[in-house]
């Protein structure tokens, strides 16, 4: 188990590789499809993203006593931010993005040049993951958004997640595709031969 | 139906709700736990895995849902025919209005054209409700909590299909099941379970699929063809390689359930569900008087 901690720096970013289990301790930003598409438009984010996290997540967070307290926080599918994330990557300097699902090639490139990787949590694991959050430090453009598509800044400690894209042109989820493919081929011609 | 028995029969359902959100059925857990010793030590598959079933002891402990897309509501209720009906899919649905106010079901009907969300989880076509009489007289009540990634990846296949090379006999049921993996590779949050049915036509194909998801994981289908046709899929979809979460392993699936209805001389549909491991379904017996007086998995 790799210990990931803030400050994410380019270097401890780069000296990650595909198939590592990282544990990630420090502040990560929640933004899904409003947010991406609303930054991709060309609005500047309300806190720096630079050297920050990404998660693609829409939480579940109950006020009480007058705190911020996140019940449920669960990664949701990365693929729709295909489309913004590599701009947003680079224009904003973001070096990890959490999510499920993996990501496409315009995001792989773009981790490979500009030093950042994707990091895959457990789909539906809503909460072991919301146990790894310690705090909600802050929230941003709830009003505009709602709850769910808010930036929430968040606290996390031993945060689990896998490595699937790296930042050296490598992805998991492109692997895994291609083996199971010709696993699929080899099944497919013996069905019906026995 | 009196008033009285209506409030209690709201507050059973909300407890088959809570229960549901919060608890996988034993015959799951067991399924997650038989993965976890497949896969080797210290793969990225036994780490998810393991991830897996410390959320599901979680959510059970804390009663709160255990993933936090509640997903879609599908009932399937049997009630005596002394009741009415039309009033009981009533006290359903103030039931899921009351669970999601609880936090039980996350706000999770969107209107189509607007895309506004009023927050109840009630409008047209949520939740699915299949109501019928029956002889009995008690009332049962199964609910499956299916979530929003691994309904995306659900496939139909109109046979013959050139793309896999599958023909209109059991071979090609056999290709679709395979590529409809292969196809959804870890984005159905795996590993999962298929519910499939060859034949039908393309609404009441998909309808059984989810038929078959009220199925227990270690049963055996009755009719033997299909029976062999379950433990061959299963058997070679966890040869694909893509393992939990798509991280790679030995446990694709956890298991494959097939279903066969009457078609049309000129239709050969082959419809496939996909559940992913939160595998949401309980159900009750419940009394005449509002009463759970057994669970069912």
């Amino acid at each position: 188990m790799i210990q990931l901690s803030a400050p994410f720096t380019e270097e401890k970013i780069r000296s990650l590789k595909v198939g590592d289990m990282v544990e990630i301790t420090g502040l990560v930003f929640t933004g899904r499809d409003a947010i991406h598409k609303w930054l991709h438009d060309g609005n500047e984010p309300p806190v720096s993203l630079k050297d920050g996290i990404i998660y693609h997540c829409g939480p579940v967070v109950m006020k009480k006593k007058g705190q911020w307290v996140v019940t449920a926080a669960g990664p949701t599918t990365s693929i729709r931010e295909e489309p913004y994330q590599a701009g947003i990557i680079e224009k904003h300097g973001v070096r990890a993005v959490i999510g499920k699902g993996g990501m496409g090639e315009k995001t792989r490139l773009a981790c490979q040049k500009f030093g950042c990787v994707y990091l895959h949590a457990v789909g539906g694991a809503a909460q072991v993951l919301a146990e790894a959050i310690k705090k909600v430090r802050d929230v941003h453009l709830l009003e505009k958004f709602g709850s769910p598509e808010a930036i929430w800044e968040l606290e996390v400690e031993a945060f689990p997640v896998v490595v699937t894209i790296d930042a050296h042109g490598n992805s998991l989820h492109k692997d895994i595709e291609a083996e199971s493919s010709q696993n699929l081929a080899q099944l497919m011609a013996q069905i019906g031969k026995k | 139906m009196t008033s009285s028995l209506q409030k209690k029969l709201q507050e059973t359902f909300i407890e088959i709700i809570r229960k549901t959100s919060a608890e996988l059925p034993q015959d799951v857990v067991d399924a997650v736990v038989e993965g976890l010793e497949r896969e080797a030590k210290e793969s990225r598959g036994e780490y998810a895995l393991k991830i897996i079933q410390k959320n599901i002891e979680l959510a059970k402990k804390k009663s709160q849902p255990l993933c936090q897309d509640t997903g879609s509501i599908l009932f399937y209720v049997h009630y005596p025919r002394k009741l009415d009906g039309e009033l009981l899919g009533k006290v359903v649905k103030k039931a899921v209005v009351a669970a999601t106010k609880k936090g039980y079901l996350r706000q999770n009907s969107v209107d189509s054209l607007t895309g506004q969300n009023n927050g109840t989880n009630v409008g047209p076509g949520t939740p699915t409700l299949h109501i019928e009489p029956w002889k009995k007289d008690h009332i049962e009540v199964k609910l499956m909590l299916k979530g929003g990634g691994c309904e995306n990846v659900g496939a139909q296949y109109s046979l013959p299909d050139s793309r896999i090379g599958a023909g209109r006999d059991l071979n090609g049921v056999k290709k679709c099941i395979l590529d409809a993996v292969q196809q959804a590779q870890g984005k159905g949050c795996g590993p999962g379970v298929l519910g499939v049915t060859i034949g039908g036509d393309r609404a009441t194909g998909y309808l059984a699929t989810k038929e078959q998801f009220l199925r227990k994981m270690k049963d055996k289908n009755p009719n033997p063809v299909l029976a062999k046709l379950e433990d061959e899929c299963l058997n070679e979809a966890n040869q694909l390689g893509i393992g939990p979460m798509g991280f790679g392993g030995k446990t694709t699936l956890m298991g494959v359930k097939v279903g066969a209805l009457n078609r049309l001389p000129a239709s050969y549909f082959v419809s496939v569900s996909y559940m992913c491991w939160a595998y949401r379904r309980q159900g009750a017996k419940v009394s005449a008087r509002g009463e759970i007086q057994k669970w069912l998995y």
